[in-house]
């Protein structure tokens, strides 16, 4: 988990969410839907984005999980300035699964088009912003990174 | 059932979960437990459906540890997916975009990119769901998939495997072991356009076309209409009467005009209401009538 190795027990029914925020104590990805359509619990699996909502924990079993706050820091941080800069942030629920999101991105497509972003974060939801400076916050980060390409923090 | 009132935020059924690591003992479990039993692959649809207390399996069988589920190949004429290939690994395949484009648009619209990370193209298949974006390309390709069970395997044409909405022809024994997809010979274009309204909507209507000209006749045709009717369908009457005929503007807009003819679009409960059915037999002569122009102008290169 975030580069540390971790061993839980965990039922059968115990969801990926519920061992990431009531077990680990990570509680920046969050729970909203429930049902996959929002993105809000959106981590990465092996570097790959999932929905921790719709995962039973056993399946992370021998498997690298990060969460927003594991997030190679270079990535965190023209993340969140970016952000902050254009206006993706209201509440900010939604906002750590667009992290999430968005260091996948601009890992597989360092210099995005504004189409490619919207068709890679298609899968989060936001009820405040509107959408337009999260869009312009992705834009701005993936400047800010100098379009290079940048390896997770983890393992 | 109002979802207002149920707790998503946990799976609060119990079950028995089985990580087999072959198929044959998949397929022991299955023979056990049958219909109380559910296999879990991408689970973006099974755990929903758990959450909602729409299902009950006391069972789990997760398939995803069995190799021999895994991947996708070229074989000769054809390509072999895996039951549990997931949706984003078909749609970064670059044979499947080259050789099969409808598949690989048609997967690039479903949900999202986590959910096509998750999902897998064997679950979208058992799902069965009438407007899956999957299944009207795999129709006009003539997809087979292969079921087994302790008594050994079968093989079916995708057109003989759906029954219903959420209905397929499997045992409750049996599991999806894999789909072929034979490879259509140069000559053949394809294409998918879906209608839905933004985002990770599911398709109000949705439609595949293929044509293989020969001396710039129609060779072959398929066309598949989703969200029309009870199962995703070919619109046979249509293909037919563009066998052997040049495939002209004209020409397509009357297939067009026979396919909107053959949609049995059912009544649904107000909840799954994305349109009507007048809608989708006017507007199915329009997607029709697109997706035959845009296969046909492929072939000659031309979009």
């Amino acid at each position: 988990m975030n580069g540390k190795r971790e061993q839980e027990s965990v039922e059968a029914n115990t969801l990926l969410i519920n061992l990431i925020r009531d077990k680990l104590n990570l509680t920046g990805t969050k729970y909203a839907c429930g049902i996959g359509e929002c993105g809000a619990c959106t981590v990465l699996m092996d570097g790959k984005p999932i929905l921790s909502c719709l995962t039973l924990a056993i399946d992370a079993d021998g498997k690298s999980i990060v969460t927003v706050e594991g997030l190679n820091d270079e990535i965190s941080r023209a993340l969140t300035e970016s952000f902050l800069e254009e206006g993706a942030v209201q509440c900010g629920f939604c906002t750590p699964g667009f992290m999430v999101i968005s260091s996948y991105l601009l890992n597989e497509k360092p210099a995005p088009t504004e189409e490619e972003i919207k068709q890679y974060t298609r899968g989060n939801l936001c009820r405040c912003t509107g959408y337009v400076g999260i869009i312009q916050g992705i834009k701005k980060a993936a400047e800010k990174l100098g379009r290079q390409r940048l390896m997770y923090k983890s393992t | 059932m109002n979802l207002n009132l149920i707790n998503t935020r946990i799976l609060s059924t119990s079950f028995d979960y089985f990580e087999p690591s072959t198929v044959e003992e998949a397929a022991d479990i299955l023979g056990r437990y049958k219909e109380h039993a559910a296999v879990l692959a991408g689970g973006t649809d099974l755990l929903v459906r758990m959450k909602q207390k729409r299902i009950d399996p006391k069972y789990l069988v997760d398939i995803k540890r069995i190799a021999k589920l895994k991947g996708i190949e070229q074989n000769r004429d054809l390509i072999r997916i895996g039951a549990t290939a997931t949706m984003l690994e078909i749609q970064t395949n670059e044979f499947v975009k080259e050789r099969l484009p409808a598949l690989h648009e048609a997967i690039a619209s479903v949900g999202s990119v986590q959910i096509r990370n998750m999902g897998t193209l064997g679950g979208n298949l058992c799902r069965a769901s009438p407007s899956g974006d999957c299944l009207p390309p795999l129709l006009v390709l003539g997809a087979r998939v292969n079921l087994l069970d302790s008594g050994g395997t079968r093989v079916l044409p995708l057109d003989q495997f759906f029954k219903g909405p959420g209905k397929t022809a499997i045992k409750p024994s049996e599991i999806l072991m894999e789909i072929h997809v034979p490879i259509p010979p140069r000559g053949t274009g394809m294409s998918f356009l879906k209608i839905r309204r933004a985002g990770m909507d599911l398709a109000k209507i949705n439609a595949a076309a293929l044509l293989t000209l020969e001396d710039n006749a129609v060779q072959s045709c398929g066309i598949a209409l989703g969200s029309v009717a009870p199962t995703p369908i070919r619109a046979k009457k249509a293909e037919a009467s563009l066998i052997g005929k040049k495939a002209t503007d004209e020409r397509l807009a009357e297939a067009a005009a026979i396919a909107s003819e053959e949609v049995r679009p059912y009544a649904e409960s107000h909840r799954h209401r994305r349109s009507t059915a007048q809608y989708r037999i006017e507007v199915s002569r329009v997607l029709v009538r697109r997706t035959l122009e845009l296969a046909r102008d492929r072939i000659a290169g031309r979009r």
